[in-house]
């Protein structure tokens, strides 16, 4: 389909680096349609990233994650700073439409020119986040973001991409739902460095927090240095005034944000990052090439009827294509 | 299915057709028979009128002694228009009349409120900010006489107030006031989301306004439990049947929470239900609503005065059903709808005009609407005998089959914790959505035809002269508002927005403070301000 | 530059409350593949354009079933052009006299679909003319 008439490249990533949002959101569409485009314009916008502040919400749904966003983002727009948020939902398997309703929930911040929100559909990707996220967090920060927060989808057992790209991991956990037994089974508390008990007035709260706080003092090598904070917090409630825990939150954020920067731990997690985005450009670059080669000489279709003919075998088919494609 | 098949030279002429299934989902079968009514005790599940169960109706005598109310809608923006709306409709022979009110005042806000702008007066509901309003809504109307609708929700208590203050300044003791008011928070969280506060302070609002009524309006019911909207919402019948009484139940738990005893307070529960298309579905429905809501009054909440078993409803022809196109194929769907509302037993009825899907009706319209069912009542022969269908095999079976599926929902809902519970997991929410969506899927696949939407379309539509509303009219009201701000005694009105605010802090029936309060001018936006404060404001957590 | 998903962002606007329609639309729409940006009920033109320009969406869809498309229309015709999407679709749905479409349409909405319209009408529509508006 066709496409409106649009600037240039180098016009579009001059007008992000300035904070213009219209340049920031058509870049990001560009990203997640991962056009030859793309890569050319996160080359120029990659020497302008790293500095913001990244956060990431995981939590399964009905936990209380948005509320909880709309509320950080309100606490980071009163200290003055610029917020990016990335929500990510499901894309259907059969029609591969979706359908985003996160920013239902970040009706305070509707109309605050400080905050940049982008909904983000999986498009079959798994691991919690979209295929495009990691540069989509980039053309945040080159747009001005100081604090990137991303919500991602799932309960953080197997969608865990989450931990390699942003800073600070929250994990948000109600009590009752089971979802603390399994996340206590799945290990994720140690890939989480705060852990939210949100919806922390039901009934079975404390017993919660008490066995959530167990499991960490005993279950983690404390040597580690940052032992994962449980926040206990209220994100809904129909009085403002009945909120819990947001401040708590943030602090904790903040202090986790602190103790990395003092470690210099933070180089590691940027590490971690550049790591994961590297293996994703990899990926997708020896598939494009792989594709690109063989896409309209009716290869593709030789080599799976030959594999169920029994004339060969994915490996033996792969080991061709790369000696010939990549010279390997 | 009954087939005498030593008549038959086909054994079975119906093999291979395709099923037939209602707007419920249910299968319809060909031919119904005997069998399809085995078990059932006439005496024990049917039975009279006026008795329980009151499957066949209310009460014992029906329409052969007083026919139902035939209760239209008459509100416009303007009060004094909506007046003189109100007033043709009783010249015109209807007995009730219903009131709407506008966005703004839906809302709990004033038509001075900056979020009322463009909205005041719209779409033929009655901008109330003041008593005022209420004097010129209401003049010359007997309020004794003339049952007055408000189709109010989250704003009841307030509009209640004004209606009381008002009756006392002409002088009318309370006791002799008639009418009603919606006031079904359930339902607005559920479907039609027009909420504001929370569950809790909703229903001590609730329960104030009927145990005010039950001491001081007895001929005045405090509720109407409505299903309507549900299905306005895409609610199938079936659900629109559990859902409703699921809510009613509710209340009466609740009512007897608040210290209550429910032979006080449930005899002034009324419903208020939607009629579509499936004449037959619809008779099935509400019966099989009187039996269970009887039969549950009685033995689970063991009410004793028989008061309180019966099913009174107040229904309303499908708005939802009316098509913009080919615009006057609407007044056959409510002329059907309107008769399956009869031969269901309805204690009062509106007839939507045709033109009512996309406008106020105009006289002409209105006129039509009115006169279905007055041609109904005199020449259709419907209201001559009660309960007609009564013993016919598919209604027994249809009404059978509507009540077991409602105790399958009643499980459902009773495991997730009870209706409030429900609502917060979202399941009406989404039960409701995915019929709306199945309904919308079953029209386009031709699985379902709506004449002149999908099947015997018209390219060119003739043109029909619909209602000009006035247009000056929010700034005018806006206007006089200021006025009439200005013009009332500030500290008085600081005091009682005081005693308001300490009334919804505490316990005590919020009802004498309204009264004194919009006896003093408050309006309806700074009382409804006051009551959000206190109780906080309600956001829909499940959207999806 | 072409794109792979449309986007469309659905909204109510001002103080109306029902919402069937605009749930049906954003699950139909979904199931023709497009990316629905749902934002529900109670927003304001100037919400429902800052929505439009970080999803970067190619379709404005609206609710209307209250009366109040004569007053919302312009507004955000304005607030659309104002902010500069010149080139986003403007469509709306739901239940008005028809005489005010052709007034809809002057005052700038793309297109209008009224009660009964089918998921092929609207979802043909927009394959049909997302990019095409204020294309050279």
């Amino acid at each position: 389909m066709s496409r409106r008439k649009s600037p240039s490249p180098e016009e579009l990533v001059e007008k992000l680096l300035s904070g213009d949002r219209r340049a920031a959101a058509r870049l990001i569409s560009i990203i997640e349609d991962q056009s030859d485009q793309a890569n050319d314009m996160m080359k120029m916008i990659f020497p302008h990233t790293g500095r913001s502040m990244i956060i990431g919400l995981t939590g399964s749904g009905g936990s209380g994650k948005s509320t909880l966003i709309d509320h950080l983002i309100g606490r980071f727009r009163a200290m003055d700073k610029k917020v990016g948020v990335v929500a990510v939902d499901p894309s259907s398997p059969f029609s591969g439409g979706a359908l985003l309703g996160d920013r239902i929930r970040f009706q305070s911040h509707a109309v605050d020119d400080g905050v940049f929100i982008r909904s983000m559909a999986s498009r079959g990707y798994l691991g919690g986040l979209a295929r495009g996220t990691t540069d989509v967090v980039r053309v945040m920060e080159a747009m001005g973001n100081d604090v990137i927060i991303i919500e991602t989808l799932g309960a953080g057992q197997d969608e865990i991409d989450i931990i390699h790209l942003a800073q600070t991991c929250i994990l948000i956990l109600t009590p009752g739902m089971g979802d603390d037994i399994q996340a206590m089974k799945a290990g994720i508390m140690e890939i989480a460095d705060i852990i939210a008990l949100n919806k922390a007035d039901l009934d079975k709260a404390n017993l919660c927090l008490s066995s959530l706080e167990t499991s960490i003092h005993y279950g983690m090598d404390k040597k580690k240095g940052w032992l994962p904070r449980v926040v206990p917090t209220i994100a809904f409630a129909s009085k403002s005034t009945d909120v819990r825990g947001v401040d708590e939150l943030v602090q904790a954020i903040i202090d986790h944000q602190a103790y990395l920067h003092e470690t210099r731990k933070i180089d590691e997690v940027r590490n971690k990052r550049i790591e994961q985005e590297l293996g994703l450009v990899f990926k997708d670059e020896v598939e494009k090439v792989v594709f690109a080669g063989i896409k309209g000489t009716g290869k593709k279709r030789q080599y799976i009827e030959s594999i169920r003919t029994g004339k060969s075998d994915p490996y033996s088919v792969v080991k061709e294509v790369l000696s010939t494609f990549l010279r390997v | 299915m009954a087939q005498d098949t030593t008549a038959n030279t086909n054994p079975d002429p119906f093999a291979g057709i395709a099923p037939v299934k209602n707007l419920s989902g249910f299968e319809i079968n060909p031919l119904y028979g005997p069998e399809d009514v085995k078990g059932m005790d006439f005496e024990r599940d049917v039975g009279l009128p006026g008795e329980y169960p009151y499957v066949r109706g209310v009460y014992s005598t029906m329409y052969r002694v007083r026919p139902w109310t035939i209760r239209q809608l008459g509100s416009l923006g303007p009060p004094g228009e909506a007046n003189k709306r109100i007033r043709q409709l009783v010249d015109m022979g209807a007995n009730g009349i219903s009131i709407c009110l506008d966005m703004p005042t839906i809302m709990g806000r004033d038509s001075d409120d900056p979020l009322a702008e463009g909205e005041v007066g719209c779409c033929g509901g009655v901008a109330i900010d003041t008593i005022q309003d209420m004097r010129e809504l209401l003049a010359g109307i007997e309020l004794d006489k003339i049952s007055i609708n408000f189709v109010s929700n989250s704003q009841s208590a307030v509009i209640l107030a004004m209606f009381c203050a008002l009756a006392e300044e002409r002088g009318l003791p309370w006791n002799l006031l008639t009418g009603t008011m919606q006031n079904d928070a359930l339902k607005e969280y559920q479907a039609q989301k027009s909420y504001y506060f929370p569950p809790r302070p909703s229903m001590r609002l609730i329960m104030d306004t009927i145990s005010f009524c039950m001491r001081n309006l007895p001929r005045f019911n405090p509720i109407s439990i409505s299903g309507y909207h549900l299905a306005s919402a895409g609610a199938t019948p079936m659900q629109e049947l559990a859902f409703t009484l699921a809510n009613g139940f509710t209340y009466v738990e609740e009512g007897i929470k608040s210290g209550m005893s429910v032979d006080d307070f449930a005899p002034r529960l009324s419903f208020f239900f939607k009629v579509h298309n499936d004449l037959f579905e619809n008779v099935a429905k509400f019966r099989a609503a009187r039996r269970i809501w009887a039969r549950t009054m009685k033995e689970k909440f063991w009410a004793k005065n028989p008061a309180s078993w019966r099913f009174r409803v107040h229904t309303q022809t499908s708005g939802s059903s009316l098509t913009a196109q080919q615009m006057e194929n609407n007044i056959i769907r409510t002329t059907i709808q309107a008769l399956s509302a009869v031969m269901a037993g309805t204690q009062s009825l509106h007839t939507n005009a045709f033109d009512e899907a996309f406008s106020v009706p105009t006289p002409h319209s209105e006129r039509l609407a009115l006169r279905t069912q007055q041609i109904i009542l005199h020449e259709s022969g419907a209201a001559s005998t009660i309960d007609p269908l009564a013993g016919s095999y598919y209604v027994e079976a249809l009404t059978q089959q509507m009540e077991e599926a409602c105790e399958k929902y009643f499980q459902s809902i009773a495991e997730m914790g009870g209706v409030i519970a429900g609502i917060e997991k979202g399941y009406f929410q989404r039960e409701i959505a995915e019929s709306a969506f199945r309904y919308q899927r079953s029209l386009e696949k031709g699985a379902r035809i709506v004449v002149g939407l999908n099947k015997y379309t018209e390219e060119e539509e003739s043109p029909i002269a619909l209602r000009e509303l006035d247009s000056e009219f929010e700034k005018n009201k806006v206007a006089a508002l200021k006025k009439y701000k200005e013009d009332r005694d500030q500290d008085l009105l600081r005091a009682k927005g005081e005693e308001l605010r300490a009334v919804c802090k505490g316990r005590d029936n919020v009802m004498p403070a309204l009264i004194s309060a919009v006896r003093a001018g408050m309006t309806l936006g700074e009382a409804i301000g006051h009551m959000r404060d206190i109780f906080g404001v309600y956001r829909e957590q499940a959207v999806f | 530059m072409s794109k792979e998903k449309i986007k469309v962002i659905i909204s109510k606007v001002g103080l109306d409350g029902h919402d069937r329609g605009a749930k049906v639309v954003a699950f139909l729409l979904r199931e023709a593949g497009m990316e629905v940006v749902y934002l529900g009920m109670y927003q304001t033109p100037e919400s429902i354009v800052k929505a439009a320009i970080d999803e970067d969406a190619d379709v404005i869809g609206l609710s209307y079933l209250s009366g109040e498309h004569l007053v919302f229309t312009p507004l955000i015709v304005k607030e659309m052009k104002e902010k500069g999407l010149d080139d986003v679709l403007f469509v709306a749905g739901g239940s008005f006299p028809p005489e005010d479409i052709p007034m809809m349409r002057a005052m700038g909405i793309d297109e209008v679909f009224r009660g009964g319209s089918l998921t092929e009408d609207f979802v043909s529509y927009i394959r049909n003319h997302v990019g095409k508006k204020g294309a050279e």
